[in-house]
């Protein structure tokens, strides 16, 4: 197979809106005899079956949540991008093309990019006329704040909940379709297999999650946008029901899954607590900006403090060891976030980790020297000129409770421990999947019809995300993308007429999907399904996680590949199919989980080089940074499905190249 | 530092097959739970139990489980979110409870939030009253007005944000004695409101949403004050209040 | 659409129960200031004051607005509460609600309706014995004639006699009483024969209602469940006074002051009311 990126000629800065002008357009008449289906409401999601639905088409769209509003984009924290320059500090399209690029580490589409940045001025003000409470100056206009891996203020953010703020505006737009007819919206409902008719995406069959009936769903297009699949640890900062299914399930179909390894482990996460743990919780990188990142410099120390014998603040200043402040002097603790998740790994493993987990994995976060700075600035401010250690202390505190006070009660109340007193405990933690089915420039998936968008493709951000860039991408798929390119592509179909679910295909993907339901009610197995998947997860972080290696990797895919043979012996999945079954869900999901994770790891495995989140320790200089293959690997690897037997996927290559933009090697020090 | 302990409690769940179905309080024993687990980490502790004795394990909504999603619902003890405040339900964590405690859960209950369910309930109610008229009519477009264009005084827009950071949970009209979902309507009301794109539209949106309000089944506001103190987002009553003005002006219009 | 919605919806209602509430709340104000007179004006003041209340027609016209406020509050109140009660079918299994709701605010119905049960009885024993009752006391004082003294009745402003005598029960000695229905209710009028006009004669509102309170077997249990409605009107006007204004809309930075207020109106104006009694039980 030939990988046809069908990126435009031209100047970088031409092609998109030479390629928009040359896109076929269908007329308006025409659009209400069309069907689309999304499937996923998130940014992405909700963002294109708004727009759709507004240009005329008739739009299925489906969530596995109880409403749209639920999905996980809601939860993203810090901010958006845009290249608007509202500060005067020199931001330009270009700039913010180029920082993220650089971000990605040199392994994302530069024309992808670009177009992301161009439309992202529009992202903003489409937001704002629908009415998002972005956060804003005394004199009305948007604030902006800086964020990592950028000299410039160019992000836009509404306090700490820019993800939801934004995907409520895309979900008021969406409400409004639906409250006029033109969307029909399937909530509970859960893709479990598509459906192609003479090779093109035609429709879906879904489960109704509150019967467990087996619907299907025919259109001209079906646009996948669900999101990552960090779940596949088992712990991340996912959704506990954010999964991987309906990209698998395309992929199964003959979507190729691109760049399955470069998964983001954000730095600043509240520890593992225990083995009944379920999900971890992101500390916002914006703490970083006031917190310093530390150990204690002798082993002693950290055995101490683990025991509970020491507490943190009986370390002296002399013996903590500010790792990040020491290796990187230059960024000191704002470091991109792939350079500081790997620093704590590496103290973490050398026996320095202070957290009392099964692990010992965690450092300290430390706001006492901010409190210090901070309180003697207000003092100064105030004309206090003389103030004493206590007064400086208190206005210390009550800056930091300005600045992060939301942040820092969430931290107390799931740690039951004073952020103000005591460092805060820290440790990297899965986050966001940079990987995703492979899509061209249309953000087409090799299946004809069949459109994947936001964090479900892999198309913007290379080997690493920059922080703000998620939700960038999101709504910049959904909203300016997609009604453009699906439009195109649907262009064909006007004479096409309503596709029927009686087709052969549509009876054959019904069936594959109730056999699958029925083998897993019917298994007389005795563990459940949380019990493998935890086991997975496992295999994942400590072999395909933050620091991999050829052995471990290897075995990952060996174990894995035995994992998936127990499963589906021993599982247990109580109630039946035909009623809100929480477990069934979980199966079904977790079957695709194992997949992806052995895939994970082949394609970690033929990856020779370290590159953003993607670290391999065979590949790094001799102070442990990532050491880029350029000329090997500057590449796609996207990967095709050949049947249940993971090991047979074959690796297809799109070189990336780099016309507009010098690669160069990333330095932070 | 925390202190790590395990204990020992007895649960008094919700139980119902289905929608139709009757359903029961049952009892349940949970040993060994630390309390350094969140709440629904203990639930899931039990269902572990229960699959493992091939029970049926409790369904109960749940999604994000750092307290933004919404999904999670549970009224614990005899208050929705369980005994803390400011959080949800996935936020409260079992170091609020004793050894030897017996703790209550049950579901959302409203006419408007039928019971699918367990402790899952159907909230769709809350997604016809956004249908109706909370959006700001406006079409995609890559040339609507550039986003400084319209100044917004920034009481203004962190007003309206306040109203915004509501997830849609339902807490309001599970803790209100009437079942009332005017917090929730009134935070979106006055999101709306107080912004100047919205106000174009504010004389029909406030009369849609009541109206589509009132149809499901809501009960009435009788200001007790209950909904702003469990709102695990800190709503206030002001919401409520505004959309009151909102809703007069619009009906002398 | 318009129209309606200040007839149907849920807010609308709203808005009639506070606006029809806080004008109770003006009357209250009014009946107390007036009833204080019983404690710190005379009686001829205050039988004054009565026949000044139940002529002047301005106050006829609040009296209906009163009437009409309290009838309407309370159907309208009803109805809330059965839709709110229909709201939540099922009950919760436990519930815990004084950790987020006074018990004042969560009983408004209840204690709606122990008012009304008290406004009921109040009106029978002194607004319906003033209007009804032929044997009602009037306004007397003693006159000495030849040496002689005796009880007359005082003849209100403008009576064809200035006096008329009392019977040794203290009731009118005359041969036809006649209430007459064209008339001030608080006053008795006496005609005679041929259907002139002899007498008119003030009813002594004051009186009865000293008796009321101090009647030996019944005086005390008066008093008590006086104080105690007085009581419930409290709590009741405790969450009522600010629920008013936040149901108006009205919820600004003048919102603390309106509860201190509200605060200060639910108790002072029950306490004073119910101090009346307790003063005229007790202390007189």
């Amino acid at each position: 197979m030939k990988l046809d990126s069908k990126i435009p000629d031209g100047h970088i800065s031409e092609k998109w809106t030479n390629h928009k002008n040359n896109l076929k357009l269908v007329a308006p008449n025409n659009r209400p005899k069309i069907d689309i289906i999304i499937v996923g409401t998130g940014l992405a999601g909700a963002s294109a079956a708004a727009s759709f639905a507004e240009m005329g088409y008739n739009v299925k769209a489906f969530c596995y949540q109880d409403s749209p509003r639920r999905a996980h984009s809601i939860a993203a924290q810090g901010g958006i991008n845009a290249a608007k320059n509202y500060q005067n500090d020199g931001d330009s399209i270009y700039r913010l093309f180029y920082d993220t690029i650089k971000g990605g580490d040199y392994r994302a589409r530069e024309a992808n990019v670009h177009r992301l940045a161009e439309v992202s001025g529009n992202i903003i003000d489409q937001c704002v006329a629908q009415g998002v409470p972005f956060a804003r100056e005394y004199g009305g206009m948007l604030d902006n704040r800086s964020f990592g891996g950028t000299q410039v203020q160019r992000t836009f953010y509404a306090a700490g909940q820019t993800g939801q703020q934004l995907l409520l505006g895309a979900y008021s737009a969406l409400n409004r379709q639906i409250g006029l007819g033109r969307i029909e919206m399937y909530n509970r409902h859960e893709m479990l297999e598509l459906v192609k008719v003479d090779g093109k995406a035609r429709g879906i069959i879904a489960r109704n999650l509150i019967t467990g009936e087996i619907e299907r769903h025919s259109a001209h297009a079906v646009i996948v946008a669900t999101g990552g699949y960090g779940n596949v640890y088992f712990l991340s900062t996912n959704a506990m029901g954010s999964n991987v299914t309906a990209a698998w399930k395309i992929h199964r179909q003959g979507a190729l899954f691109a760049n399955p390894a470069y998964v983001q482990i954000h730095p600043t996460c509240i520890p593992v607590h225990g083995t009944n743990q379920s999900k971890l919780t992101l500390m916002s990188e914006s703490l970083r900006n006031s917190g310093r990142i530390w150990v204690p410099k002798k082993k002693e120390d950290a055995e101490a403090i683990r025991e509970g014998r020491l507490k943190p603040v009986q370390i002296a200043e002399g013996d903590r060891d500010y790792f990040l402040e020491r290796r990187y002097p230059a960024f000191g603790n704002l470091v991109p976030r792939d350079v500081a998740s790997r620093a704590a790994k590496e103290r973490c493993d050398a026996g320095f980790g202070i957290e009392a987990n099964d692990t010992n994995e965690g450092v300290y976060l430390d706001f006492s020297t901010e409190i210090q700075n901070k309180g003697k600035q207000a003092a100064y401010a105030k004309g206090n000129h003389n103030p004493s250690a206590d007064e400086i202390t208190t206005l210390g505190k009550k800056w930091l409770e300005e600045k992060y006070g939301n942040l820092f009660t969430m931290y107390q109340k799931i740690t039951d421990e004073n952020p103000y007193e005591t460092p805060m405990k820290i440790y990297p933690a899965v986050h966001y999947t940079m990987g995703g089915v492979w899509v061209d420039y249309n953000l087409q998936s090799t299946i004809p019809g069949c459109f994947v968008a936001g964090e479900a493709n892999f198309s913007d951000h290379g080997a690493n995300r920059l922080g703000a860039s998620a939700l960038m991408q999101g709504l910049a798929d959904g909203y300016f993308v997609l009604p453009y390119t699906v439009s195109n592509y649907l262009a064909d179909d006007i004479r096409t007429g309503k596709i029927s679910t009686d087709l052969p295909e549509f009876v054959e993907a019904e069936n594959r999907v109730k056999d699958q339901i029925n083998s897993f009610i019917n298994n007389k197995g005795t563990k459940s399904v949380d019990h493998f998947h935890k086991r997975l997860g496992n295999i994942m972080w400590n072999k395909v996680g933050m620091g991999r290696n050829e052995n471990g990797l290897t075995e990952a895919i060996s174990e894995i590949a035995a994992l998936k043979e127990e499963f589906y012996k021993n599982v247990y999945v109580p109630g039946s199919n035909d009623e809100l079954n929480p477990e069934l869900e979980k199966a079904l999901r977790v079957a695709d989980f194992i997949e992806l994770g052995q895939l994970m790891a082949m394609d970690a495995l033929q990856r020779k080089e370290s590159c953003g989140g993607h670290f391999r320790e065979e590949y790094q200089d001799s102070e442990g940074e990532t050491l880029r293959d350029d000329v090997n690997f500057s590449f796609v690897g996207a990967w095709e499905y050949q049947g249940s037997d993971i090991n047979k996927e074959v690796l297809h290559k799109e070189d990336l190249k780099y016309d507009f933009i010098k690669i160069a090697a990333r330095n932070y020090k | 530092m925390a202190s790590k302990k395990n204990i020992n409690i007895n649960l008094k769940i919700w139980r119902q097959k289905n929608a139709k179905a009757k359903g029961s309080m049952e009892t349940y024993k949970l040993d060994n739970v630390s309390t350094d687990s969140s709440f629904l980490e203990m639930l899931d502790q039990l269902n572990e139990e229960l699959i493992n004795k091939q029970i049926e394990p409790v369904a109960f909504d749940h999604d994000c489980r750092e307290g933004i999603c919404g999904m999670c619902s549970l009224y614990i003890n005899g208050r929705a979110h369980g005994p803390d405040t400011g959080i949800t339900t996935c936020q409260l964590h079992m170091r609020m409870f004793n050894d030897g405690d017996t703790i209550f859960v049950e579901p959302w209950r409203s006419k408007a939030f039928p019971v699918i369910k367990d402790l899952v309930v159907d909230r769709t109610s809350f997604e016809r009253i956004q249908q109706a008229g909370g959006f700001v009519s406006v079409n995609t477009s890559g040339n609507t007005i550039d986003a400084n264009a319209t100044p917004v005084p920034k009481h203004d827009a962190d007003k309206a944000f306040e109203a915004a950071a509501c997830i849609g949970c339902g807490a309001c009209v599970a803790t209100c004695k009437n079942g009332s979902a005017m917090l929730f309507v009134g935070a979106k009301v006055s999101q709306y409101a107080l912004l100047p794109q919205g106000k174009v539209e504010a004389t029909q949106r406030v009369l849609n949403m009541v109206r589509q309000m009132d149809e499901e089944g809501f009960g009435n506001c009788t200001n007790t004050g209950a909904c702003e103190i469990e709102c695990p987002k800190g709503i206030s009553l002001e919401n409520i209040a505004r959309m009151n003005r909102e809703f007069l002006k619009a009906s002398l219009k | 659409m318009a129209k309606s919605a200040l007839l149907k919806s849920s807010i609308a209602k709203k808005y009639w129960m506070a606006l029809t509430g806080l004008f109770l709340c003006l009357f209250l104000a009014g009946h107390l200031a007036g009833n204080l007179q019983l404690i710190f004006g005379t009686a001829s003041q205050f039988n004054q004051y009565a026949l000044f209340m139940t002529s002047n027609p301005a106050v006829k016209l609040l009296s209906y607005l009163t009437y009409f406020s309290i009838l309407f509050h309370a159907i309208d109140g009803i109805m809330l509460t059965v839709q709110n009660k229909k709201a939540r079918p099922v009950a919760y299994a436990m519930n815990n609600p004084s950790n987020n709701s006074t018990l004042a605010s969560r009983n408004m119905a209840v204690l709606g309706t122990l008012i009304l049960v008290f406004i009921v009885t109040h009106m029978v024993n002194f607004w319906a014995v003033m209007h009804f009752d032929k044997n009602m006391p009037l306004v007397s004082r003693e006159v000495s004639e030849m040496g002689m003294s005796q009880k007359v009745a005082v003849g209100v402003l403008g009576s064809q006699a200035p006096y008329f005598p009392l019977d040794a029960k203290g009731k009118l000695n005359a041969e036809v009483i006649r209430r007459n229905e064209l008339t001030q209710k608080t006053v008795t009028t006496v005609v005679d024969k041929d259907g002139y006009v002899v007498f008119e004669g003030q009813k002594d509102l004051h009186k009865i209602t000293f008796d009321f309170f101090q009647d030996p077997k019944t005086g005390l249990i008066a008093t008590i469940l006086y104080v105690l409605a007085m009581a419930v009107l409290a709590f009741h006007l405790l969450h009522g006074f600010q629920s008013a204004f936040q149901s108006l809309g009205v919820n600004n930075k003048f919102t603390p002051a309106i509860k201190s207020f509200g605060t200060l109106f639910a108790i002072i104006v029950p306490l004073l009311f119910a101090i009346i009694p307790v003063y005229i039980h007790f202390v007189k």
